[in-house]
């Protein structure tokens, strides 16, 4: 049986490998290679070479698939040396990696050079504790947690589907959340918005939930807008800088001003509309998937579209409807996942059934379709009246 | 027989049904059928002989408009799903 040294130097021989000059020109070069990082975690997180993935020595053959699916992508794997990442070039060849080097002489030869590292940002202990379960996770992990502290969130309304989308996308540790809504806090809210309390009564809702989420994460910034979305204010609310939007109106007029802000500001929107025991659910992706205007051209006169106010709803039914929205949107702020932009997802609580149909773009869609017609801010709460103007 | 699912703001006028069956072999035949026994529901579904512009109506999970609208043939135990827009929050 060979000793180490030997196993060492006939691995070595196996692989391909390759000094610092030539590591820097293929990372530098029109197609660099995957830069895979096996070092353990303490070294990770004492500096990097820029660009590289980190997956442990330990972990390589179970993770390695979803970083480079293809097989014939070229992949450099590194260590402190050099002999860790021999081993793991090894064993990314059996797994079927067609083009693997290993750096000789790994991180150390590399700052030796003068060539650039990084230091990755990481959590602190706190953090760790706190988003441990997220941690444990492979598809979120330290830097996917990290991602989602830099993530800005901006929820319209406060109401039913906002507060549950708020408070776990909170508790999910995005860093800023944004809530836009002008209602106050009155008792016929309690029976469904768990953001507010008995102690917020008559208070500001924005600043009701505000006032929540801190109790619950205080990682979170929360700006809040005690205003109802206009077409006066969207643009200047949408300019603090926001990845992904929660709607969760609770009218037509602001439903088609998000639509169309966010297809002109670019801006993802996850969509939640509640009544009674059903509500859908789907991913406005702009220019990429099809918008609001695409699943509904037009509202429905008022007499045909009962709001919860007038309808009803079931106390936890913006739970559920919520929660998917947070759901989505973390997904969204992670970039993993398959969402739901091309689908529009319907819940029925009474059936207790799932179903889902299918949206396409329209080509023809007024805003976002091959020759939009509507290409600034209208009259959203006439266009909702069921006498429309022609826009 | 088709399944036509009624979404619950329309359920008033279907006796509080949240599914009908339906005859027909088309889109339009089965709107005929379903609105000749629910009256109340034709203004609702139906504007100008098509269907009205805030309502999607789904057969096997796709948009009739992106198939050939009222014309889109209905097969045996398909599901039909009516969807106007909530705006519910």
């Amino acid at each position: 049986m060979p000793g180490y040294r030997e196993l060492l130097q006939q691995v070595k021989a196996e692989i391909d490998e390759v000094d610092v000059p030539r590591a820097r020109d293929l990372l530098d070069g029109a197609e660099p290679p995957l830069l895979v990082d096996v070092r353990e975690l303490d070294e990770w997180t004492e500096g990097r070479i820029p660009g590289a993935v980190h997956i442990p020595r330990g972990n390589l053959e179970s993770r390695i698939e979803r970083a480079a699916p293809d097989r014939t992508q070229p992949i450099l794997v590194y260590c402190a040396v050099g002999n860790r990442s021999a081993f793991a070039a090894k064993t990314l060849g059996e797994l079927g990696y067609e083009n693997v080097s290993s750096l000789a002489g790994g991180y150390t030869d590399w700052k030796r050079n003068g060539l650039p590292t990084e230091l990755p940002r990481s959590l602190d202990a706190a953090k760790r504790q706190r988003y441990s379960r997220h941690l444990l996770i492979p598809e979120v992990g330290e830097e996917g947690q990290l991602k989602l502290l830099d993530a800005r969130i901006l929820l319209v309304g406060a109401g039913g589907l906002g507060s549950p989308a708020s408070l776990y996308l909170a508790a999910a540790g995005v860093g800023k959340l944004g809530i836009v809504d002008d209602d106050r806090v009155d008792a016929t809210n309690l029976q469904r918005q768990i953001a507010h309390s008995t102690e917020t009564l008559g208070e500001w809702k924005a600043d009701s939930a505000k006032r929540t989420i801190e109790a619950l994460n205080p990682d979170v910034d929360v700006v809040t807008y005690r205003e109802r979305l206009t077409s006066e204010n969207v643009d200047r609310i949408l300019a603090d800088g926001w990845d992904v939007i929660v709607d969760g109106a609770d009218n037509f007029p602001t439903r088609y001003l998000v639509n169309d802000a966010s297809v002109w500001h670019g801006i993802p929107v996850v969509h939640g509309s509640i009544f009674r025991f059903e509500g859908q659910v789907t991913v406005f992706k702009p220019h990429e998937g099809p918008c609001y205007r695409c699943l509904f051209p037009q509202p429905p006169p008022p007499e045909l579209a009962p709001s919860c106010a007038e309808g009803g709803v079931l106390g936890v039914l913006p739970g559920i409807v919520g929660s998917l929205q947070a759901s989505e949107a973390l997904k969204l702020a992670l970039g993993i996942g398959e969402s739901l932009s091309g689908r529009l997802l319907l819940f029925d609580a009474l059936a207790t059934e799932f179903s889902e149909v299918t949206l396409r773009r329209d080509p023809d869609c007024p805003v976002c379709g091959e020759h939009p017609t509507i290409t600034e801010y209208i009259d959203y709460v006439e266009f909702c009246s069921g006498r429309p103007t022609h826009a | 027989m088709k399944t036509v699912r009624i979404p619950p703001a329309l359920r008033s006028e279907t006796e509080g049904k949240r599914e009908v069956h339906a005859a027909g072999g088309t889109v339009r035949e089965l709107l005929d059928d379903l609105t000749s026994r629910f009256p109340g529901l034709r203004h609702q579904l139906v504007e100008d002989d098509d269907i009205a512009p805030f309502v999607n109506v789904y057969v096997e999970g796709e948009d009739v408009r992106t198939l050939d609208g009222l014309e889109t043939e209905v097969h045996d135990g398909s599901t039909v799903i009516l969807l106007p827009a909530m705006a519910g929050g």
